[in-house]
């Protein structure tokens, strides 16, 4: 018993730790509930673009700033909202399939980034960086600015709950409500780019569709109601954040690769036992 | 106290004394190629009609300009006499293929999603709501299955929330894609008796059905459509062998027996435009 209270209690003596540890529980929060409504509207491959588009805005704050987090962020935080915006419009056009358009634009946004940070020396390093994250370089001020973000996230899904529920479930019946669908649709994607921004720390723009997609597909196999389906996703959200993090501190493995393959595993067992537990 | 607070959606007042639905010279096109031609009739308030013909006649497209998915590209609808704009008093019941019935949902929820509009932005629904969505589900006899996922309900129990879902709109004009397609006897008759009970609410339906027979034996009128509006009215006028013929050309056949007519249509059950 003892044993095992040393075991979790050892990592908290570092300051990095506990600051790593609410970083990986908000974000594992914050990308499962809004990673709820990529899983029903089949947005996986969207919110990938998403993230992975993001990373020119990131190289330029760097580049501008030589390193400096928060210019980083604001910059990935604009790149992240114009990005959102511009996938809603790619997809009200006809000419080429949305999701081909989307596949264009977010190799070569992704590919542009990787351009600019190329032109650093210490490009290998900072790049691993920007790609698979690392929660346990999370400064205080930057867990503030997750926590704000984060927080406006998940008031505004609670705020809208049932008007993104009816555009996810029945557009048409949206339409017929005469609700604002158009600037709904926009605003989820909106949410989902901020959703990423806030993930960018932890896990990086390579991982992030794990941390959205994961916790969400796993809670959908034991939900019958949407609101059940996010808390249970936060929770295995917050879970793998934690656990990941105690794994990477135990293993010396990546912590946000030890995150999102933690979540990977309560997938699959829930997979094993879903069909045993009905709806 | 509640209602003083409601953010109440801009509401159109109904004119009374105009029809339910006014259509003028409505003319949908899709990429210039027109879905709809030139379509005009009117529906008064509690009248139940049906909406027969082939695929791709334009029933689905005729349902969705009503509802206000789509724009016309010519002419003019009016609901209670306005434009369609402010009104929440239209419910389109959708085809069972296009709904997601793994959705995690129960049959109250999706009841619910229908009084979203009277709830108003940004606001939880309130006890008053949960009542009322309850009374909706009593009354079309689902209330035993409120808090089941969608996916547990059979054929006809989700067309039957969907029906609920519209009363919870408190829904004035109610458009259904063939509910029917699909549906065994007994289930088909179920939906129909939910349907025929909407005339106590002066509730106006319209359905699309490819079932001649029953558009001819269940509603007030029947509307023959082939892009263009190819009758209207009482089916004993509209069901004739001309007009049938330039409805559905050679797919259909008549059959003569006991001095009645059976239509048989050969162009069942396919998901039209």
């Amino acid at each position: 018993m003892d044993r095992w209270l040393g075991f979790l209690i050892e990592p908290l003596s570092y300051p990095f730790m506990v600051r790593g540890l609410i970083a990986a529980v908000m974000v594992g929060v914050v990308c499962a509930v809004s990673g709820t409504y990529v899983v029903l509207r089949g947005m996986a491959f969207l919110g990938d673009a998403l993230a992975h588009a993001i990373l020119p805005g990131i190289a330029i704050g760097y580049l501008l700033s030589g390193g400096e987090r928060q210019v980083i962020f604001w910059w990935g935080l604009g790149t992240a909202v114009l990005t959102a915006l511009g996938i809603g419009a790619v997809g009200k056009q006809a000419r080429v399939r949305g999701d081909t358009a989307i596949g264009i634009i977010f190799a070569s946004m992704f590919a542009l980034g990787i351009a600019l940070i190329s032109t650093v020396r210490s490009y290998a390093v900072d790049l691993a960086h920007f790609l698979f994250g690392n929660v346990l370089g999370i400064s205080a001020r930057d867990i503030w600015l997750t926590g704000v973000l984060g927080g406006i996230v998940l008031l505004t899904i609670l705020a809208l709950y049932k008007e993104f529920l009816i555009i996810s479930f029945d557009p048409i019946l949206a339409v017929t409500l005469r609700l604002p669908s158009g600037f709904l649709e926009y605003l989820l994607l909106v949410l989902i780019a901020l959703t990423a921004i806030v993930a960018l720390q932890a896990v990086g723009v390579a991982l992030m569709v794990a941390m959205l997609v994961t916790p969400a597909a796993t809670a959908y196999l034991f939900s019958r109601r949407l609101s059940t389906m996010m808390v249970l996703a936060a929770l295995i959200g917050a879970f793998s954040g934690v656990a990941g993090l105690y794994l990477s501190y135990y293993v010396r493995v990546a912590s946000g690769a030890a995150i999102v393959l933690v979540s990977t595993a309560i997938f699959l067992l829930a997979l094993l036992f879903a069909r045993r537990i009905p709806k | 106290m509640r209602s003083a607070l409601k953010l109440t959606p801009r509401h159109v007042q109904h004119d009374t004394e105009a029809p339910i639905l006014e259509v003028n010279r409505v003319t949908v096109k899709y990429n210039d190629r027109p879905a709809l031609e030139d379509i005009t009739f009117v529906l008064n308030a509690g009248e139940h009609i049906a909406v027969v013909g082939p695929n791709g006649a334009g029933k689905s497209t005729l349902f969705k300009v009503i509802a206000g998915v789509l724009k016309p590209t010519q002419g003019v609808i009016k609901i209670a006499g306005h434009h369609p704009g402010g009104h929440i008093c239209v419910a389109y019941v959708p085809q069972s293929s296009q709904v997601e019935w793994t959705f995690p949902v129960t049959v109250a929820d999706v009841v619910m999603m229908g009084r979203a509009g009277k709830v108003g932005l940004l606001r939880r629904p309130g006890r008053r709501d949960w009542e009322y969505v309850h009374h909706c589900l009593e009354t079309v006899g689902l209330t035993r299955l409120a808090n089941r996922q969608i996916g547990a309900l059979s054929g006809g129990e989700r067309q039957r929330m969907f029906i609920a879902r519209a009363l919870a709109q408190e829904a004035e004009l109610m458009l259904m894609d063939e509910p029917l397609t699909g549906l065994d006897v007994p289930a088909q008759e179920e939906v129909l008796r939910t349907v025929d009970e909407l005339r106590a609410r002066r509730v106006t339906v319209m359905m699309a059905t490819h079932d001649l027979n029953l558009a001819a034996s269940r509603f007030d009128r029947v509307m023959l459509l082939n892009r263009q509006l190819v009758g209207i009215g009482h089916p004993r006028d509209v069901f004739t062998a001309p007009l049938l013929q330039a409805a559905y050309g050679d797919h259909l056949r008549m059959v003569q027996a006991d001095g009645s007519t059976l239509l048989l249509s050969d162009t069942c059950c396919g998901r039209g435009l």
